[in-house]
C-alpha cells in the first residue's frame, strides 16, 4: 500500500493562498475571432451553428435549477431569431471566456446571470442574426432590406424564396462581425417575456441527469474523510493499520483536513474510516455552543466597532427626537443543506488533471485544482455537472481540493463523498448577527435619525480579505449598505436623514459564507422588523409608515402598493390571525410580501396561511421561472423562519441530520401567490430576492396577531410563547 | 451473491448483505437516478419501490431486498402520469430529490388514485425538497391524477 504523505506545510503554504476572485469589472467582447472554428458558424463562445441546421449554446454559469441555461438560451435564440426546436444548450468549460461580466469572473453567485449576460448575448444574438441576412442577401443578390430572419430562416419574400440558418451558416462566417448590431425591440420579442418550458427539465424527470454524485471513471476509488468534531482540532492518535486492514480499502492518509480514507467501494470506505477510531483533541474553544455564541455576540455589542456608514448626525438627532425606540435582534446561523452533498471527482495524471464536479465557481476550482495536482491551470478540465442545489456553498472550493488531494495521494480517479452529517457539520453557514438599533421619530411620526450597531462574521475573510475595509466587511452588512454605487442596490431604501452605522466582526471559529440572498436575508429581517416597530411607536399603519419614508424611491414604493393590493392589505381578519408586511431591495430587484399568519396563543405555535408577494426585476426574461424563483425563496426563508438554526456543543457542531436540522415540510408550506410589477429599469436577479422580505413579513404578522415583538428567528412554537408570555 | 429484480430484470451482484439497496442500486447496477440525501430515510431522496410500495433504499440492506420486486425512476416508463405531469407543471427545479419526490407520488396515487387534499400532504411530509418545488408538486400531483383518470 504506497501512500504518499503530504507535508503539512507544503499544505499550508497553497491553502494560505487567497482564493480570491477578481471584483475587476470585465469588458465583455461579442467580436471573438478566436471562438470560430471550420466548418460551422461560431461568431462567439455562446452559440454556433452547422450545416445540419443545429444550434449548439454554450453557457458559462452554473445549472442548479434556477433555469439559467434555459433563460441565457432565450436570449440568445430571441435576437438570433432561431428556432427553439433546432437549439441544444451545454454547459461550457471553465474558461476566462465565460466570465460574467456582472462579476469578473465565471461564477454563479449573486443572482448575477441573467442581470449580467443579458444585454452580451442580446448583442451577440443579434450580430449572428444581422450576418445570415447579410449572407442570404449577398446569395440572391437583393437589397438586405428586403430579407427578414423568422425562425431560423431567411427569407425573401417579394422572390417568394428562403434559406435556413444551417444553409446559411459556412458563409455567413466568412462576413465581418458588426459591431452594433440592431437589437430588437420589444415588441419583435418572441421568447423574452414569455413562458418558456425549462431544457433541463426532461431529463431530469427522466432519472437520467447527471449530478456530481453521479459521475463515473473508469478504475475509479471512492474517497471519505475522518474529520475534526471541533473547531481546530487535531488528531491525537488513530488506528492507521485497522483502516488499511478492511477489505477494499487502498490508501489511508493524513492530512490537515483530516485522515483521508480512498477504497474500492464507499461502502469499505465508511467501514475504514470507522476503523480509524481517531480520537481528536479539544479544538480551540471547546466551552462554545449555542448559548456561549449568542453570549459573545451580546457582549460584542457592547464594545466598540468600525464606522460603516455617517449620514447627518445620528446622535444628535436621536436626542432631538419626540420619541425613542430601541431593539436588540439575533439571527442564528443556519446550514445549506442542499439535497445533494458535497462531492467531487478528480483524475490527477502526470500531464492533466480532471474534475467533475457541482460547483458554482468554475475558474477558482480550476485555479486550486491546478494548485494541488502541481500543474498550470491550462492542464485541468472542470467538468461541471448539474448542482443538487446550489444556495451558495458550492461558490466555496473546499471538496475540490479535498478530491484533487484523494486522487493524487492514490494515484487513481477519486470520487470524494460527503456523508449529510459531514454536510451540515463542515458545512460555511449563513452568518449569525446580533443588531441593535435605536431610531427617532418628530411629532409627525417621521423617522429622523437611525443609529444602527451589526455584530457578524466575516463573509469576505475567505473569499478576499481586501473586501474588508478599515474593519468593515460590506458583505457582511448587505441589506443595510452596499459597495458605492453598486448597480444591486443591497441597501436601506428609505429616506432618513441622519444614518450611522457601526460594525464589528465577531471572532468565533464558526465559518460563514455565501447563503441564498447572503446577509440581505438576516438583515433584512432587523430592518423591516424595526422599522415596523417604528411604525407602531409612531401611532401609523405598516404600509402607510413605509411609503412615508420612500417619496422618491418609486421602486420599493410600487411593489409595496401593489402586494398590499393584491393581498387586502387593510382588511378584516379573524381573531388569532395576522398580517404583516415587508420590502426589501438585493440584487438590483425589488420585492414586497405580505403574510397571513395563525397563531395559536395557547402553544406559540405558528401557522403561515398566505403569503403574497410583488417583484420588480425590470425585464424578465422567463416568467414562469421567475415565479418559481420565488416561490422557492420563499419556501426557504420560511424554513429558516419558522425552524431551522444550528446547534453547537464542546466548540464543534452538534447539528447532525434532517433529523434533528429540521427544514420545512408539505404541511408547513402556505398559500403563495406571485405578481410580476413590469417596469423599464434596468435588469435584476431573481433567484435571491424572494428571500429577505419573508422573514420579516412573518415576525410583523405575529406582532399584528398576538402583539408580541419576537426579535429573534427562527419563530419556534417556545420563541414565540415566551414573548406571548412577557408582552 | 445477492440477487435482486430491478425494474423487470435480475441481476446477480457480489455485495456484503449489509450494504444499503441505495448503494447496490448506484454504484453495483449504475441506477443513479436513486438519489442520496441523508442515508437516515428522513428525505426520500433515495425513494424506490419495492413490491409496490415507496420505501427508502438508503435505510434498506440489500440482503433484505432480495426475492422482492424493486423499481426505480428509471423503471418508471415516461409516459407514466407522474413523469408527465412533471413535466406539464414544471415542477423540478434542481432536481435532485425529485426522482424520490415522484417515485413517492406514483406510489400515492396507485394506491389512491383520488387522493384527498390530506392524504397528499401526509403523504409528501415525508419528502425533502430545499429548492422550495411544493406548491408545484401539488399541482403536479393534481395533473397527475387527472392523466391517470383519461387513462383510464
Amino acid at each position: 500500500m504506497m501512500n504518499k504523505p503530504i507535508s503539512r506545510r507544503s499544505f499550508l503554504k497553497i491553502t494560505g493562498l487567497t482564493i480570491a476572485v477578481s471584483a475587476t469589472p470585465f469588458g465583455y467582447n461579442v467580436i471573438n475571432a478566436s471562438a470560430q472554428k471550420e466548418g460551422s458558424f461560431k461568431p462567439n463562445v455562446w452559440f454556433e451553428i452547422t450545416p445540419n441546421n443545429r444550434i449548439t449554446m454554450t453557457m458559462g454559469p452554473s445549472e442548479m435549477g434556477q433555469g439559467t441555461h434555459t433563460a441565457l438560451g432565450m436570449v440568445i435564440a430571441d435576437e438570433l431569431e432561431a428556432d427553439w426546436k433546432q437549439v441544444k444548450i451545454m454547459q461550457g468549460p471553465a474558461s476566462e471566456a465565460f466570465k460574467n461580466p456582472a462579476m469578473g469572473d465565471q461564477i454563479t453567485v449573486a443572482s448575477s446571470s441573467v442581470r449580467g449576460f443579458y444585454d452580451p448575448l442580446r448583442k451577440a444574438g443579434a450580430a449572428g442574426r444581422a450576418m445570415l441576412v447579410t449572407t442570404a442577401a449577398q446569395t440572391w443578390k437583393v437589397p438586405e432590406e428586403e430579407c427578414t430572419a423568422f425562425n431560423g430562416t431567411v427569407k425573401h419574400k417579394k422572390s417568394n424564396r428562403s434559406l435556413t440558418y444551417g444553409q446559411l451558416c459556412l458563409k455567413a462566417a466568412k462576413l465581418q462581425i458588426p459591431k452594433e448590431p440592431r437589437l430588437k425591440n420589444e415588441s419583435e420579442f418572441r421568447y423574452i417575456g414569455k413562458p418558456v418550458p425549462r431544457v433541463d427539465i426532461p431529463e431530469k424527470v427522466s432519472g437520467k441527469a447527471i449530478f456530481g454524485l453521479d459521475v463515473k471513471v473508469p478504475d475509479m476509488l471512492y474517497g471519505v474523510i475522518a474529520r475534526p468534531p471541533a473547531y481546530g482540532a487535531k488528531p491525537v492518535s488513530f488506528d492507521q493499520k485497522a483502516a488499511e486492514g478492511v477489505k477494499g480499502v487502498r490508501n489511508v492518509v493524513p492530512t490537515p483536513m483530516g485522515v483521508i480514507v480512498c477504497a474500492e467501494t464507499l461502502d469499505a470506505a465508511w467501514k475504514g474510516r470507522n476503523a480509524l477510531k481517531v480520537q481528536w483533541d479539544k479544538g480551540t474553544l471547546p466551552q462554545m455552543d449555542n448559548n456561549f455564541i449568542e453570549k459573545t455576540f451580546m457582549e460584542d455589542l457592547d464594545k466598540p466597532g468600525s464606522v460603516a456608514a455617517k449620514v447627518g448626525d445620528a446622535q444628535k438627532a436621536l436626542g432631538e427626537a419626540q420619541k425613542k425606540i430601541e431593539a436588540t435582534y439575533f439571527v442564528p446561523f443556519v446550514a445549506h443543506t442542499t439535497m445533494e452533498p458535497m462531492n467531487c471527482t478528480a483524475h490527477v495524471q502526470k500531464d492533466r488533471c480532471d474534475v467533475w464536479v457541482p460547483t458554482q465557481a468554475q475558474l477558482v476550482s480550476r485555479m486550486l485544482a491546478a494548485q494541488f495536482a502541481e500543474l498550470p491551470p491550462e492542464k485541468v478540465q472542470i467538468h461541471t455537472t448539474l448542482l443538487g442545489c446550489g444556495l451558495g456553498r458550492r461558490a466555496a472550493p473546499d471538496f475540490v481540493i479535498e478530491a484533487v488531494v484523494a486522487s493524487k495521494v492514490s494515484g487513481k480517479p477519486v470520487k470524494l463523498v460527503w456523508t449529510r452529517e459531514e454536510d451540515i457539520k463542515y458545512d460555511f453557514f449563513r452568518a449569525a448577527t446580533c443588531q441593535r438599533i435605536q431610531a427617532g421619530l418628530d411629532s409627525q411620526g417621521r423617522l429622523t435619525g437611525w443609529s444602527h450597531k451589526a455584530i457578524a462574521g466575516s463573509i469576505m475573510k475567505d473569499i478576499d480579505p481586501k473586501g474588508i475595509i478599515n474593519g468593515v466587511d460590506i458583505m457582511s452588512l448587505w441589506g443595510l449598505l452596499d459597495f458605492p454605487n453598486a448597480p444591486t442596490n443591497n441597501r436601506i431604501m428609505y429616506e432618513i436623514p441622519n444614518f450611522y452605522v457601526e460594525f464589528l466582526l465577531s471572532n468565533l471559529p464558526i465559518p460563514v459564507a455565501p447563503w441564498r440572498a447572503v446577509q440581505n436575508g438576516p438583515n433584512a429581517f432587523v430592518i423591516e422588523c424595526f422599522v415596523d416597530e417604528a411604525a407602531h411607536a409612531a401611532g401609523k399603519d405598516p404600509l402607510e409608515f413605509r411609503l412615508q419614508h420612500l417619496k422618491n424611491n418609486m421602486r420599493p414604493r410600487r411593489v409595496l402598493e401593489t402586494v398590499a393590493e393584491k393581498a387586502g392589505w387593510g382588511k378584516p381578519i379573524a381573531k388569532g390571525q395576522g398580517r404583516g408586511i415587508a420590502q426589501h431591495c438585493c440584487f438590483g430587484s425589488y420585492v414586497a410580501q405580505v403574510a397571513e399568519v395563525s397563531v395559536n396563543q395557547g402553544n406559540g405555535g405558528v401557522k403561515v396561511n398566505r403569503i403574497v408577494a410583488a417583484v420588480d426585476c425590470g425585464p424578465f426574461v422567463n416568467p414562469d421561472t421567475i415565479k418559481a424563483q420565488i416561490e422557492g425563496g420563499i419556501i426557504e426563508a420560511l424554513s429558516t423562519t419558522l425552524k431551522e438554526e444550528v446547534m453547537f456543543a464542546n466548540g464543534g457542531v452538534k447539528s447532525e441530520n434532517f433529523d434533528d436540522y429540521k427544514i420545512i415540510r408539505m404541511s408547513e408550506i402556505p398559500e403563495i401567490e406571485i405578481h410580476i410589477v413590469k417596469s423599464k429599469e434596468a435588469i435584476g436577479g431573481i433567484g435571491e430576492p424572494g428571500v429577505p422580505p419573508l422573514a420579516p413579513a412573518v415576525a410583523n404578522a405575529v406582532f399584528n396577531a398576538t402583539g408580541a415583538r419576537i426579535r429573534r428567528i427562527p419563530l419556534t412554537p417556545q420563541t414565540v410563547l415566551a414573548a406571548i408570555q412577557k408582552k | 451473491m445477492i440477487s435482486l429484480n430491478v425494474n423487470g430484470k435480475n441481476y446477480k451482484v457480489d455485495v456484503s448483505d449489509d450494504v444499503p439497496l441505495l448503494w447496490v442500486l448506484r454504484d453495483y447496477l449504475k441506477l443513479t437516478g436513486t438519489k442520496f440525501g441523508c442515508g437516515i430515510g428522513e428525505c426520500g431522496a433515495c425513494t424506490v419501490h419495492i413490491n409496490g410500495k415507496a420505501e427508502r433504499s438508503c435505510t434498506i440492506p440489500v440482503g433484505k431486498a432480495q426475492g422482492k420486486k424493486i423499481t426505480t425512476i428509471e423503471g418508471l416508463p415516461e409516459n407514466h402520469p407522474v413523469k408527465k405531469a412533471w413535466i406539464k407543471e414544471q415542477v423540478v427545479q434542481c432536481g435532485y430529490c425529485q426522482p424520490g419526490i415522484m417515485m413517492q407520488v406514483a406510489a400515492l396515487i396507485s394506491s389512491k388514485p383520488k387522493p384527498s387534499a390530506d392524504q397528499v400532504i401526509n403523504a409528501m411530509d415525508d419528502v425533502i425538497c430545499r429548492c422550495g418545488t411544493h406548491p408545484r408538486i401539488k399541482r403536479g400531483i393534481k395533473a397527475a391524477v387527472e392523466f391517470m383518470r383519461k387513462e383510464g
